[in-house]
């Protein structure tokens, strides 16, 4: 109803103009906008923050919070090279590391701030289970100004670039885009309620595809291995990165020497963050193995991919072995990223960038190994940056994220800022000017996108 | 028209939805006794017969809300008792803090709001559009009635709503139903009677005229509705000879100058300057009595509080409040325009806040609301709000002390301003905007007209930037200077800071009903 009354009032621009909430929104800028959106969006976080997260009162294991906080406690009472090795003082079976580096070096600066204030809270062994009212909080803040330092600025240098290339936008379309991407009710569940943080790889994604797009291609690879290094899921999105630089490259006068460059800024990264790991072989396989359990098995709990849905019907698990699995699920998901890949190596434009960063994602999610519930946000983030192309997807894609997040946000007690926030998603998509359905642009990308 | 109509109302339902979503993600925040005192009330209208519901006293938050406050409570019981017959129980349910009961009674108030939402929309009808979605903005996402409502807990939206609606009901010149929804309203809340001499001016004035006889049939209508309202309330209790309780419950003398915690009003300045007097004077040698009451406290006999000013009683404030409010009587009564109602009932509430007994801060939501209506008139009205509702939201800071809360009310704070500064630019682009509609003042909008924008002056944004000082004092520098010495300097700092603007306000709000042209 209202978005009809919507198309109605972008009929009659003339009379309406005037009393159009987004133009009074915009009408100083695109920076007052974003800081008035912005500031908006972390009170609706510190709002989420009130709510339980995840293993809340639940002992011996409790859940994500109790092992993030374990990790600040690990990290700032251990020295380096202990972190990721099972010895006394590290019980790798209690929440031991099994992101990469970059997340440990995160954990060690919070669990100094934590330590300052609360030091209770990460003392080596007896915080176990520590769960207060103010270490709650301190946690609570240090997702918050993680957001509020990576995602948020990443999500503007975003903005700025994308509609420095589309002059002919509407400025209103900026601050809805803009609120879209900030007010995703996945990722602030997620990060402020059941407690991670996926902000921080997220912002550092969102930073490489807008360097990307700015033709800053050394900056993006920087980000984009620090994304990767944060959380090894940020590989979803390695293919549409690989293809489109590689098609950018071998367009250039010297392309081994692009490619080069390129390689050469990624391997730099990567022995930066991985430095005290690569003393011995030994040291280093034991941090790859903590990042790949690949004896979880193929799915866990439940998962919108493809391998838990169709094991209804064909029992995976019981028909084949672990090492059949990954070698099926590694095709599958090769396969049907493949299209994106080839087409960007082919003709390497923006749009189809940011087509194949979604072609990936989604490729990943359905038919890789170990995918988790909460890695619905990786799909979900191209699908935001394309809001404006594909406001049709975005919307459902969005709606079946929050509901095949629906047990573990039940587990967390976390059903009313779910009701609340997608409520909130709802009145800001169907904005009071509407959201006029663009013409969905047929490219060969969104075909392939839209039929998986 | 009637398309901008169509197309605005959507706006508001919207504008409404935002506010609620954020409401919602608010239920497990901190709630104060205010949030026992109405689960109390609940209970205590549910399992009591009406003769015992002024006289109980199981618990210490004994009713002392007029009487349709009572029954609005025992409607809500009747819900309550089907969620969680625990809430509405008279001796279990003490104390009793569980989801259900927090969920139950936030829900209330959300829902309640939307009375608010009515009245707001009544009062807004006839206006532009442009201007009508912006009062809908200032009023249905002000951060006061946010964190007073639905963090601390109380039932404001809903009471400001019977008052929109009856100001509605004056500006467009029906004064019956006006004065019908006032009378309604004091049997709601008794706090509103403060605005009492300008209605029933206002209503003699303009709606008892046209001859004598006219005049008298008029005023016996209005008296009978008035007269009826108050039986609708108070006749049970009358028929049950608890009338005397019920009144000495709703009007608590006992009680001191200034609450625990001081609100920004008038009496901080007499207080301090007793103070500071007395310090002086005892420094020169003079021997000064040292007060044996405190001003907190109840009136003990004849001692006073005060060492060297002479002491105050509730007739005074009573009789002070009357003073300042004479120049709006005196207006009211030569030129009854329904046009400046609400700048009337609004500085009614203003003098009230400032001179009254035992007066919340809280209290200040009464005039800083009503005055989003009006700030959209005219430039000089816009920043007057722009600084007064700062002011004021921040003098309410420190009703969420605990920590959890301090980066929402800061937030809420900082995107209100942020959205005023936005709408009032938007909506004073041009010159002609500013100009149009200022009381005649000498140098009338000859800043505006210069730059053509929402402007604030330096002193304003000097004030405003003071704010920020003495949070951050109160916040951080205290405890470094001082430690754990002083602990009410900070609090004191932010009484006698807002203080002066609320006090600057009424003084602008004074001049512009002086000055206004009389047509």
């Amino acid at each position: 109803m209202e978005k009809r009354r919507g198309r109605k009032v972008m009929k009659d621009k003339e009379e309406s103009v005037d009393d159009d909430p987004w133009r009074w929104l915009v009408h100083k800028g695109i920076v007052a906008s974003f800081l008035c959106i912005a500031v908006f969006a972390l009170l609706v976080r510190a709002a989420v923050s009130l709510h339980p997260y995840s293993g809340a009162g639940n002992p011996p294991k409790y859940g994500d919070f109790e092992a993030q906080r374990h990790w600040m406690e690990i990290t700032i009472n251990l020295p380096v090279k202990e972190w990721y090795r099972n010895s006394t003082t590290n019980d790798l079976s209690y929440w031991g590391l099994d992101y990469p580096p970059l997340t440990a070096y995160q954990s060690y600066i919070h669990g100094l701030f934590l330590r300052f204030f609360h030091p209770e809270s990460v003392s080596l062994f007896t915080s176990r289970g520590h769960e207060s009212y103010f270490g709650k909080l301190l946690m609570r803040w240090t997702v918050l100004s993680s957001d509020a330092l990576m995602f948020f600025p990443a999500v503007f240098y975003f903005v700025i670039v994308y509609y420095a290339s589309r002059p002919h936008g509407q400025k209103t379309d900026i601050a809805w885009h803009i609120a879209i991407m900030l007010l995703n009710p996945c990722l602030m569940l997620i990060d402020h309620g059941h407690f991670q943080y996926n902000c921080i790889s997220l912002g550092l994604t969102v930073g490489a595809v807008a360097a990307v797009l700015s033709n800053k291609e050394l900056v993006a690879c920087f980000l984009f291995s620090l994304a990767l290094n944060h959380k090894q899921m940020s590989a979803y999105f390695a293919p549409a990165f690989f293809s489109h630089l590689f098609g950018k490259c071998i367009r250039r006068q010297n392309p081994l020497l692009e490619v080069s460059k390129l390689g050469l800024v990624v391997l730099g990264t990567f022995v930066l963050v991985w430095w005290p790991y690569l003393h011995s072989m030994e040291a280093f396989l034991g941090v790859l193995s903590r990042l790949a359990p690949f004896e979880r098995g193929i799915y866990e709990d439940y998962v919108a991919n493809f391998w838990c849905t169709t094991s209804v019907l064909i029992k995976w698990k019981r028909m084949f072995t672990t090492q059949s699995l990954k070698l099926l699920s590694l095709g599958a998901t090769v396969s049907t990223c493949l299209p994106s890949m080839v087409q960007q190596i082919r003709a390497p434009s923006n749009q189809g960038f940011l087509y194949g960063l979604l072609n990936s994602a989604f490729s990943f999610y359905i038919f890789s190994f170990q995918v988790h519930e909460k890695s619905i946000l990786l799909p979900l983030l191209p699908a935001s940056l394309l809001a404006l192309e594909e406001p049709f997807l975005l919307k459902w894609i969005t709606f079946y994220a929050l509901f095949s997040m629906f047990p573990l946000l039940c587990r967390d007690e976390l059903i009313l800022p779910y009701f609340a926030l997608s409520a909130l998603f709802i009145l800001i998509y169907h904005g009071p000017s509407g959201r006029q359905d663009r013409r969905k642009r047929l490219s060969f990308n969104s075909v392939v996108t839209t039929l998986l | 028209m009637g398309l901008q109509g169509a197309t605005s109302t959507p706006h508001l339902l919207w504008f409404f939805g935002i506010a609620t979503c954020v409401k919602l993600l608010l239920i497990p925040s901190y709630h104060s006794t205010d949030f026992e005192v109405h689960r109390n009330w609940l209970a205590l209208t549910h399992s009591l017969p009406l003769s015992q519901w002024y006289s109980d006293e199981t618990s210490p938050w004994t009713l002392d809300y007029p009487p349709f406050f009572a029954y609005f409570e025992f409607f809500l019981s009747i819900f309550a008792n089907l969620i969680d017959p625990q809430i509405v129980h008279l001796k279990k349910g003490l104390n009793y803090s569980s989801n259900t009961v927090v969920s139950f009674q936030r829900i209330t108030v959300i829902l309640s709001d939307l009375c608010m939402l009515y009245g707001v929309y009544r009062l807004t009808k006839d206006l532009d559009s442009k201007r009508r979605t912006l009062i809908w903005v200032l009023v249905v996402w002000s951060p006061m009635l946010m964190i007073v409502d639905h963090v601390h807990f109380q039932y404001n939206g809903f009471l400001l709503g019977f008052l929109f609606i009856s100001l509605s009901y004056l500006e467009e010149g029906r004064d019956l139903m006006g004065g019908l929804f006032f009378a309604v309203l004091l049997c709601f809340k008794h706090l509103f009677a403060v605005a009492a001499p300008v209605y029933f001016v206002y209503l003699l004035r303009h709606y008892c005229c046209g001859g004598l006889v006219r005049g008298l049939r008029r005023l016996l209508a209005m008296g009978a509705v008035v007269t009826a309202v108050f039986a609708v309330a108070y006749a049970p209790f009358v028929y049950h000879g608890q009338i005397q309780q019920v009144l000495r419950r709703m009007f608590p003398f006992g009680r001191g100058l200034c609450h625990a915690y001081w609100a920004p009003n008038f009496w901080v300045f007499y207080i301090i300057l007793d103070k500071l007097l007395a310090f002086f004077l005892r420094k020169f040698g003079f021997a000064t009595p040292t007060p044996e009451a405190s001003f907190t406290g109840g009136l003990v006999g004849d001692s006073s509080p005060f060492s060297i000013l002479p002491q105050i009683t509730p007739v005074t404030t009573f009789m002070i409040v009357l003073l300042a409010l004479s120049p709006c009587l005196i207006k009211a009564w030569r030129e009854p325009q329904p046009g400046m109602v609400t700048r009337w009932v609004a500085y009614a509430y203003t003098c009230g806040f400032l001179f009254g007994w035992h007066v919340h801060e809280k209290a200040s939501l009464h005039f800083v609301i009503p005055l989003a209506t009006i700030a959209v008139q005219n430039m000089d009205s816009a920043r007057h709000y722009y600084l007064l509702s700062i002011v004021s939201c921040y003098s309410l800071f420190p009703l969420l002390f605990e920590v959890r809360e301090y980066p929402i009310k800061v937030l809420l704070l900082l995107l209100y301003s942020i959205i005023m500064w936005l709408v009032f630019s938007a909506k004073f682009t041009d010159g002609e905007e500013a100009k149009a509609t200022a009381p005649i003042k000498k140098e009338a909008g000859h800043v505006a007209a210069k730059k053509g924008g929402f402007l604030i002056r330096g002193i304003e944004k000097s004030y405003l930037v003071g704010l920020l000082v003495v949070e951050i004092w109160g916040q951080l520098l205290h405890s470094i200077f001082f430690g754990e010495r002083l602990p009410f300097v900070p609090l004191m700092l932010i009484s006698i800071y807002c203080g002066l603007g609320i006090v600057y306000s009424w003084i602008w709000q004074l001049r512009w009903i002086i000055r206004s042209p009389e047509s």
